[in-house]
């Protein structure tokens, strides 16, 4: 190895050579280039998130009289939150109407994802296709369609009263919690079924075929390779359902009823007409906690019956 | 049949689940057009007789077409905000190596689990106390908010799929950052940056829970059907409505669907 | 300037990835002209170096030179360094003339001009009339050729290649092997070349830098490399070889004395530092360097008896694993087919003596 005698002359501290350092070692570094590039989406979602969510916390501390805040510190606002039986309710009310709308919605899409991931094999492309499609139209007007189909004088009524099987339309169909679930759920599905397909597809299908050569029959083979290797699709989906559908407050409006209406449309009405917004904000940061708990509990659970079943 | 292999084989009943499934999604969303040709102003059975009169009504509504007009420059703007931020935020993420990636890259993406009335609150207590006034560019600026976490997956996935090597072999060339940008990344990733914008264009299009809280007197469309709905005479005009958009976005994702398989052939040769 | 020897120079150069340490205090030089190889194991920096010289990765310490000018301050656009990619890189969307074209365009170079290299570059790489495909409609061969078409049509200071010849089967290795060399030497660029596989780097390398976990274990050519090797890892990886444990009993005159673990006392030509009496030291002998006999040879070599456990065809020669007493692992012989020895018949089990010449015989430190 020779030897190298390569002469570096002296630096003269001059601004053009600490320009170069300085670009020298941005070189160097791949954090500080990916940072770069990030900054401006960061800085965005940073300002329309985070501050909003700051402000709204330090709001659910305070008091509102008339249109002036009074900014004491005040727990006032969780204290009813918790009290009053009417929130309660109602929060208990749109978990469970989330709840059931996505279980029964993972429930039923779970066979077509199925289907599609493992019976299709021409045009999969078009059945995906054909499974999203809905839910990249109105939703207003989606859930406008089920408030006709379910009315009084709906679709399902005048079918079957015009066809003699009953006298008087069916009542409890719409402004019910039922018909929130029902509307809910078509509503959802095609976003969920997604999740479910992708995590099916992901399948090695050697896997499969290794259990069969092992002696299992289709259930033994579904319950121990498939369903286990699909459950981050299936906590994916149950999620993206349950979060979004508590905070709704379309749907409740449309199809509720006064016994189907959601903590949301609460919340919307203390920006509204009650016009109390730290009670508000209080009730949509108890809503956030409780569907983060949830949420977190719903994972861990999962995990668990999951390491159990495979 | 036997060519298939034992694993794969087709299931008759689960086909038929299949197509009672497809039929649960299609047929409330189908019952609109149908209605909308209904010579009734009410909404219900039986069926009158057809006849085009409300979407002639339609097509007289003023109001209407503000909102509408709104809905499209709103949703335009956003998608082209969001698509734009999406790309810088993927490229970032899927070719440098930055710390504390996974908790940025939650953060972006929390509007996704975060319920939009949630959102809309808060923004519209930070544009209040800021003492700006609610107008179309506060809901310009949700929708660019909800949908980057669509935009950065979308692009994540797309730059995933085009090997880094493409980069660096056009900068190893002489290529400046930008130049490679212009001459590889982007003829690569356009797909994508389609892609994005039509998904971004659409969550737009069509959110009402954050425009409802954050617009001011300009309505979106999503806004003006709301306040339609509370009057049954004017509903069949709705549904005409309701029927137009539903055609055109089965179009627009057809279409987008084919772009993207039609370019992949194109771009993504025997890797 | 520099002079030709030190073209491209490394001083002390490290690469860490957070904990891992990919690069490890490389310090050697490379001379202008030579077809340079990294060779190692996956995992021992190569690459990692490679793309440090290309600018694609910044070295945590240290500083390399390319033709006398440090590169810390130069980002990978501006370096006069050319890479062809272990995955060929060929832009999808550009045909095979715009892809040659791709980098001209930054030498400021008239379009005439342009066409007329990209015409050359093709006739190069023995792809005339290439030019209007598209990357999807080329074999591995011959994108491989549009990489390398594409890298040397810029005429840079130094071509840097990533394992370019790994996907390809073997024939079309081989003779890209010879293709590649030929070039080098018509065209006179200097070459750094990164590889796993020894066969290939021996036989097109100028000189080899053999490297593991970051370390450069030995710089030397091939001969040196295989006839001497300075540790017992570089002597493993290399070719095949065989080793003994040994203490040196006494060192006189350039020979040693050595008591060995199954070839008994043995003397052997000894230069090194680490010869002393009393040391423990490794014996490594070449398997061609074995002569196997079934008779003890009268002609004065050192020699040993013991049994062949497994033989190998391979066609041009014989590989016999012979088990000698107290000695773990058998000793690899090679023979020529054509060799004095084909006309025994030698099985398993048969009872045979290997010889050998001191000369022969590699002395290496006991890590």
């Amino acid at each position: 190895m020779n030897e190298t005698t390569i002469e570096v002359s002296a630096p003269a501290p001059s601004p053009k050579r600490w320009g170069r350092r300085l670009y020298a070692w941005y070189l160097r570094s791949d954090a500080l280039k990916g940072f770069t590039l990030l900054s401006p989406t960061l800085l965005v979602m940073g300002l329309t998130m985070l501050i909003p969510f700051g402000i709204m916390v330090t709001i659910s501390f305070w008091a509102q009289i008339g249109f002036e805040f009074d900014t004491t510190f005040t727990l006032a606002n969780y204290g009813e939150a918790v009290e009053q039986p009417l929130y309660r309710a109602l929060l208990l009310r749109s978990l469970a109407i989330s709840g059931t709308c996505a279980v029964v919605t993972v429930l039923v899409s779970y066979p077509m994802a199925y289907y599609v991931a493992f019976h299709v094999h021409k045009h999969k492309m078009t059945w995906i296709i054909l499974m999203t499609v809905p839910f990249f139209t109105s939703y207003l007007l989606r859930v406008f369609a089920w408030k006709v189909i379910l009315g009084y004088n709906g679709v399902i009524n005048s079918g079957l009263k015009g066809l003699g099987l009953i006298e008087e339309p069916l009542a409890f169909l719409l402004y019910s919690p039922t018909a929130v679930v029902i509307t809910l759920a078509h509503a959802w599905a095609a976003f969920a079924i997604l999740p479910i397909y992708i995590s099916l597809e992901k399948i090695d299908r050697s896997l499969l075929e290794a259990a069969t050569d092992l002696g299992d029959g289709p259930v033994k083979r579904f319950l121990g390779v498939t369903l286990p290797l699909s459950m981050p699709g299936v906590i994916a989906a149950t999620l993206m359902i349950f979060i979004p559908t508590v905070g709704d407050y379309v749907t409740p409006a449309l199809v509720g009823g006064p016994d189907g209406i959601m903590i949301a449309n609460l919340i919307q009405a203390q920006f509204g007409l009650v016009n109390n917004w730290p009670m508000g904000a209080s009730l949509a940061i108890d809503m956030m906690v409780v569907v983060a708990v949830i949420s977190l509990l719903y994972i861990w659970l999962t995990r668990k019956i999951t390491e159990k079943i495979a | 049949m036997t060519e298939v292999a034992y694993i794969d084989r087709p299931s008759r009943a689960l086909y038929f689940y299949a197509i009672l499934y497809l039929g649960f999604l299609y047929i409330p969303v189908l019952f609109l057009p149908m209605f909308s040709f209904n010579d009734n102003i009410y909404i219900a059975f039986p069926l009158k007789g057809f006849t085009t009169k409300w979407y002639v009504e339609m097509f007289n509504n003023q109001p209407m077409w503000a909102a509408l007009n709104n809905s499209l420059n709103v949703a335009c703007v956003s998608a082209a905000i969001a698509t734009l931020l999406g790309l810088f935020g993927a490229k970032a993420v899927t070719r440098y190596r930055i710390p504390g990636e996974k908790p940025i890259i939650f953060v972006i993406m929390l509007p996704m689990v975060v319920p939009y009335i949630i959102m809309g609150v808060a923004l519209l207590i930070l544009i209040t106390q800021l003492g700006f006034d609610l107008s179309l560019y506060t809901v310009t600026m949700a929708h660019v908010l909800i949908s980057v976490p669509f935009a950065m997956a979308t692009l994540i996935a797309r730059f995933e799929g085009f090997d880094q090597a493409l980069e660096e072999a056009s900068t190893d060339l002489g290529a400046s950052p930008l130049s490679t940008f212009w001459r590889v990344t982007l003829p690569l990733v356009f797909p994508g940056v389609l892609a994005s914008f039509l998904l971004c264009f659409t969550i737009s299009f069509d959110e009402f829970i954050m425009a409802y809280f954050l617009a001011g007197t300009d309505p979106t469309l999503p806004i003006f059907i709301w306040s339609q709905l509370r009057f049954p005479l004017r509903l069949p005009g709705v549904l005409a409505l309701g029927s137009l958009i539903l055609v055109v976005s089965f179009v627009v994702v057809f279409f987008s669907h084919w772009l993207r398989s039609y370019r992949v052939e194109k771009t993504q040769p025997g890797i | 300037m520099t002079s030709n020897n030190d073209f491209v120079s490394l001083t002390d150069v490290s690469k860490h990835f957070g904990s891992v340490v990919a690069v490890d205090h490389l310090s050697f030089t490379i001379s202008r002209g030579e077809f340079f190889s990294l060779l190692g194991p996956s995992g021992c920096g190569k690459t990692t170096l490679l793309r440090m010289l290309a600018g694609f990765e910044s070295p945590t310490t240290g500083e390399i030179y390319i033709d006398g000018a440090p590169m810390s301050e130069v980002p990978p656009h501006h370096r006069p360094t050319n890479m062809v990619f272990q995955n060929y890189a060929i832009f999808p969307h550009l045909n095979v003339r715009a892809n040659l074209a791709y980098g001209l365009r930054y030498d400021k170079i008239e379009k005439a001009e342009v066409g007329r290299r990209v015409e050359e570059a093709l006739e190069m790489v023995k792809l005339p009339g290439f030019g209007n495909r598209r990357s999807n409609e080329l074999s591995g061969g011959e994108r491989q050729r549009v990489a390398l078409a594409r890298a040397l049509i810029k005429r840079p200071k130094v071509l840097l290649l990533d394992e370019p010849l790994g996907a390809l089967d073997k024939k079309l290795r081989e003779e890209m092997q010879l293709e590649l060399r030929a070039l080098q030497e018509s065209v006179g660029i200097t070459f750094i070349f990164v590889t796993h596989d020894q066969e290939e780097a021996l036989s097109l390398s100028t000189r080899i830098a053999v490297m593991t976990r970051g370390k450069a274990l030995q710089v030397a050519s091939p001969k040196d490399l295989y006839n001497h090797p300075v540790s017992v890892e570089v002597a493993d990886f290399i070719g095949q070889m065989n080793f003994v444990e040994a203490q040196v009993m006494d060192v006189r005159n350039g020979e040693a004395v050595l008591d060995t673990t199954g070839l008994g006392k043995i003397t052997a030509p000894a230069s090194s530092d680490f010869v002393q009496k009393g040391a423990n030291i490794i014996v490594a002998i070449r398997p061609e360097k074995l002569i196997l006999s079934a008779e003890r040879r009268s002609d004065g070599l050192g020699a040993v008896q013991g049994t062949i456990k497994t033989s190998a065809y391979l066609g041009d020669r014989d590989h016999f694993y012979v088990s000698v007493d107290g000695c773990e692992k058998p000793f690899a012989v090679a023979i020529a087919e054509t060799g004095a020895n084909s006309d025994q018949s030698l099985d398993r089990q048969s009872i045979v003596w290997l010889s050998w010449a001191d000369e022969s015989l590699i002395l290496l430190p006991r890590d």
